[in-house]
């Protein structure tokens, strides 16, 4: 390169770098439904709370918005060599807390020891664990009460806390419900996150600043310079409030809005799918239902009845009515982004009434049965739109479903009750272990102790409880995917489950911004930079 | 006087206790607290301990005790949603409610008044009938659509007021006030008239159904007989005989209006008490539900007993009689 050309580009690179420069850091205020309950990094373990959380305080590892597991904490991590049930975790150096005390592996034992009490919500993801221990100032080991190859997967769920602070404060524990007493870290943080509690008052605003000793900061963008978190619950008022400009960021734009939005010069939209996948479930062991027409018998107990079940739904007519396209018919309630998941699986079944009318008829129902289908009306998106299609659908094979549909705190109830209460119902899985382990204990596997808590469906079968329960002890990653590709075709045999969609998310923002959908719709605001408008 | 005080408050405490019985077996209806409060990863022995703990497992009268107990102690337990004190939740609400409501009671009863009044001394005029048809869309449309329509045209078209919360706030003590900041007055403008519009149709139009009714009554015959000026007769003698109702009937309703602002709080995210009721019943957030309904019965005996006392100072006939005990 000549010196003209060298001085040239020299000039050129200056002016780039001014431009960058020139993109401002601001202010971003950022709105969904409903609240964080708390702040308590292991208090509520709830998409919102961590949503909120997670830029207040960190864990070892995080995912991105594709999903994918990345360092945070921990700079890199090992199962022992010699020791299948012990990980190690190399800690980052030079992390230091909101209030200035050096982060080291005292924090994350009492972290992971503090999730692991029983007022923990957090206390699923590390049941498999023996004892958290500190090797040095950076080292932490984790034994597990056997071989868990998976449980780095975990880690990225529980935040670590300052355990000075929390000794300080008399927050050693999570909140106890049972208390009289508030507890200190429901509305006080100290974590060592890229943005430091301002003030929180809870429905009303949670406002966090910048913190500009974040310890990544060469790594993150970190523009925002003021981080404010309102609830605004009316949809009508929420999509008002960003048209207004009032606020910068929608995190869930109501489907019916979507087309508004997008033709709107100033507000962008963006879209994606969620790790959520929306199914109907079956009482299949019940000797009778007692919601049905069909006396003596359980016409579920039929395989043949519910792959009738399963043709008569048609998948793309609820996807193009109810949810004005924004969803992803699927033939698995697995979301594509998990461990195990292939295409084929996820292919959804051709709607065939006359297959299904055929089926039902070699079943001994010819002239179709009686059933009722109870679903909730303020959980998912579009939740009693869709039953109320599938009872259309139904109907055209001669299932009459009677339709029963009720708040969130009602309907779950009537599922996690044992022996649950419903026999016919609409539910939602998210995975946030990335792996299909997780929906097979939630929801194949046979309800017995700490397992199949989802599973209302009465399914159990020896044979398949044994498979899932291997999964979480086999070492070979071949021999597990390959047990767990076994697992799935004969699930999707026995169709238990009727899979519906994966739910599709959009975001609402300020055309400055430009936020992906997050899969586990817990956006990472740290990643934000701000485009010339 | 006072027995009469004093025998309406205790009869005030037997509704209060119904009141809270009958909310309190009302709950199962709406819920298990439990769901909400565990994540999806609990198992159903996580879930029965939680219930056991918190003691919902015991029959309804039981618990029902152990409130009115711990009630009476001036302890209302800690919220399942928020994880604090349900006496500090409801206090620190109470003054985005309060401030809310009795403004849009003062907007109410002076333009319900006015408006009222001119509607019936020209109840023939082009304005008038305007104003009559005007307040026969307040009293059809729906709190909501009203407090939607406006934010659309005064957030989003003209962007002159915020569409949304409270604005800033200042501290007087554990008071806060969004009286004394710009953002704050803003904040106000459109709930107010949200919330005031329905209570201002309805004193309007009782306000000139009664005031028409007063205007054909023998006295104010008389006084025109007398040749009284026209003027003096409407403002003097007319409003004074049409005010008696229209009092009790808007003390009432400002009960009614800090107990029930849910659906405007609600629309403009007001961080209120109705708002908390809302997101508490969604949560089954039982402790918050209780002392909320508790609240709301307490302001309705309060202000019913207000209205008797004010109907009493107001109406001369009504003294010494059946109202008040014989000396």
């Amino acid at each position: 390169m000549k010196p003209r050309n060298l001085a040239l580009a020299a000039a050129l690179f200056g002016v780039s770098v001014l431009a960058l420069g020139a993109a401002e850091a601001k202010p971003v205020k950022w709105a969904s439904a409903g609240d964080a309950l708390t702040i308590d990094p292991h208090g509520q373990n709830e998409g919102l709370t961590t949503t909120v959380n997670q830029h207040m305080y960190e864990s070892l590892t995080e995912r991105d918005h594709a999903g994918k597991l990345h360092p945070l904490l921990a700079s890199s991590w090992k199962v022992l060599p010699d020791d299948p049930t012990t990980w190690e975790f190399k800690l980052q150096e030079g992390v230091k807390f909101h209030d200035g005390t050096p982060f080291t592996a005292d924090d994350v034992v009492f972290s992971y020891e503090r999730a692991m009490q029983p007022t923990s919500d957090f206390k699923g993801y590390l049941t498999s664990v023996e004892k958290v221990s500190k090797v040095d100032d950076l080292t932490v080991r984790i034994k597990t009460k056997g071989p868990n190859p998976l449980l780095v997967n975990n880690t990225s769920a529980i935040r670590i806390l300052s355990k000075a602070w929390a000794e300080k404060n008399n927050a050693t524990k999570a909140q106890d419900f049972k208390n009289k007493e508030e507890n200190y870290a429901v509305r006080n943080a100290n974590g060592t996150g890229p943005f430091i509690l301002v003030s929180r008052e809870a429905d009303v605003k949670t406002v966090m600043k910048r913190n500009d000793n974040y310890w990544a900061k060469a790594k993150v963008p970190l523009e925002i310079t003021e981080l404010t978190y309102v609830p605004i619950k009316q949809d009508a008022t929420r999509i008002a409030a960003l048209l207004s400009g009032e606020v910068d960021l929608v995190q869930d734009v109501p489907v019916q809005d979507i087309a508004r939005l997008k033709s709107q010069p100033k507000v962008r939209v963006t879209t994606g799918p969620e790790n959520r996948t929306i199914f109907f479930g079956m009482d299949v062991a019940s000797k009778d239902l007692k919601g049905d027409n069909v006396e003596g018998k359980n016409p579920f107990a039929d395989k043949r009845v519910r792959q009738a079940m399963n043709a008569a739904l048609n998948r793309s007519a609820i996807q193009r009515v109810v949810m004005r396209g924004e969803s992803i018919p699927t033939g698995v309630i697995l979301p594509p982004f998990a461990n195990g998941w292939t295409k084929e699986l996820d292919a959804a079944p051709a709607t065939d009434v006359a297959k299904a009318k055929a089926l039902l008829t070699e079943a001994g129902y010819p002239n179709g049965f009686s059933v009722t289908l109870h679903c909730p009306n303020d959980r998912y998106i579009n939740d009693e739109g869709i039953c109320q299609a599938a009872v259309g659908m139904f109907g055209q094979i001669g299932v009459k479903v009677n339709l029963v549909s009720q708040s969130k705190s009602i309907h779950f109830n009537l599922i996690q009750k044992n022996p649950p209460e419903t026999e016919f119902y609409l539910v939602g899985w998210g995975v946030p272990t990335f792996d299909s382990d997780y929906v097979f204990s939630y929801m194949y596997h046979s309800r017995t102790g700490s397992q199949g808590s989802w599973n209302a469906t009465g399914y159990a079968d020896k044979d398949v409880d044994a498979q899932i329960q291997s999964l979480s002890k086999e070492i070979d990653i071949a021999k597990r995917d390959a047990t767990i590709a076994q697992i799935w075709a004969k699930m999707k045999d026995e169709t238990i489950y009727l899979p519906i969609h994966h739910q599709t998310l959009s975001y609402g923002m300020n055309s400055t911004l430009d936020v992906p959908v997050d899969v586990q719709n817990q956006p990472k605001l740290k990643m934000v930079s701000f485009k010339g408008s | 006087m006072l027995a009469y005080i004093l025998r309406s408050l205790m009869q005030g405490l037997v509704v209060m206790i119904a009141v809270a019985f009958i909310a309190f077996s009302m709950f199962r209806f709406v819920g298990d607290p439990v769901v909400n409060m565990l994540g999806q990863e609990a198992t159903l022995q996580d879930r029965a301990e939680l219930t056991e703990r918190l003691g919902l497992n015991d029959p309804v009268p039981l618990q029902f005790a152990r409130f009115v107990a711990d009630a009476a102690q001036g302890d209302f337990g800690i919220s399942y949603r928020q994880g604090r004190k349900v006496s500090s939740l409801i206090l620190e609400r109470l003054p985005a409610t309060v401030e809310l409501a009795v403004l849009s009671a003062i907007f109410a009863f002076v333009v319900g008044i006015a408006f009222g009044v001119y509607a019936a001394i020209r109840r023939d005029g082009w304005i008038a009938n305007l104003v009559m048809s005007i307040s026969l869309i307040g009293v059809s449309l729906p709190t909501f659509l009203i407090g939607i329509g406006l934010i659309y045209i005064f957030a989003v078209e003209l962007r002159w007021l915020p569409s949304f919360g409270r604005g800033d706030t200042v501290k007087i003590g554990w008071w806060t006030t969004g009286l004394l900041t710009v953002s704050g007055l803003k904040s106000l403008v459109l709930p107010v008239l949200t919330l005031g519009f329905l209570q201002l149709t309805l004193i309007m139009r009782l306000v000139r159904s009664e005031m028409l009714e007063v205007m054909r009554a023998d006295f104010i015959r008389f006084a025109r007989a007398r040749g009284i000026p026209e003027r003096k007769i409407e403002f003097r003698h007319a409003l004074r005989n049409t005010m008696i109702p229209v009092i009790t009937i808007a003390g009432v309703q400002l009960g009614g209006v800090i107990a029930f602002a849910i659906v405007t709080e609600t629309v403009f995210q007001w961080p209120g008490l109705g708002a908390l009721f809302v997101n508490a019943v969604q949560f089954v957030d039982v402790p918050v539900m209780s002392a909320y309904l508790l609240f709301v019965a307490f302001v309705f005996v309060l202000t019913s007993l207000l209205v008797d006392i004010v109907y009493v100072a107001l109406d001369p006939r009504l003294r010494g009689s059946a109202l008040v005990p014989a000396k």
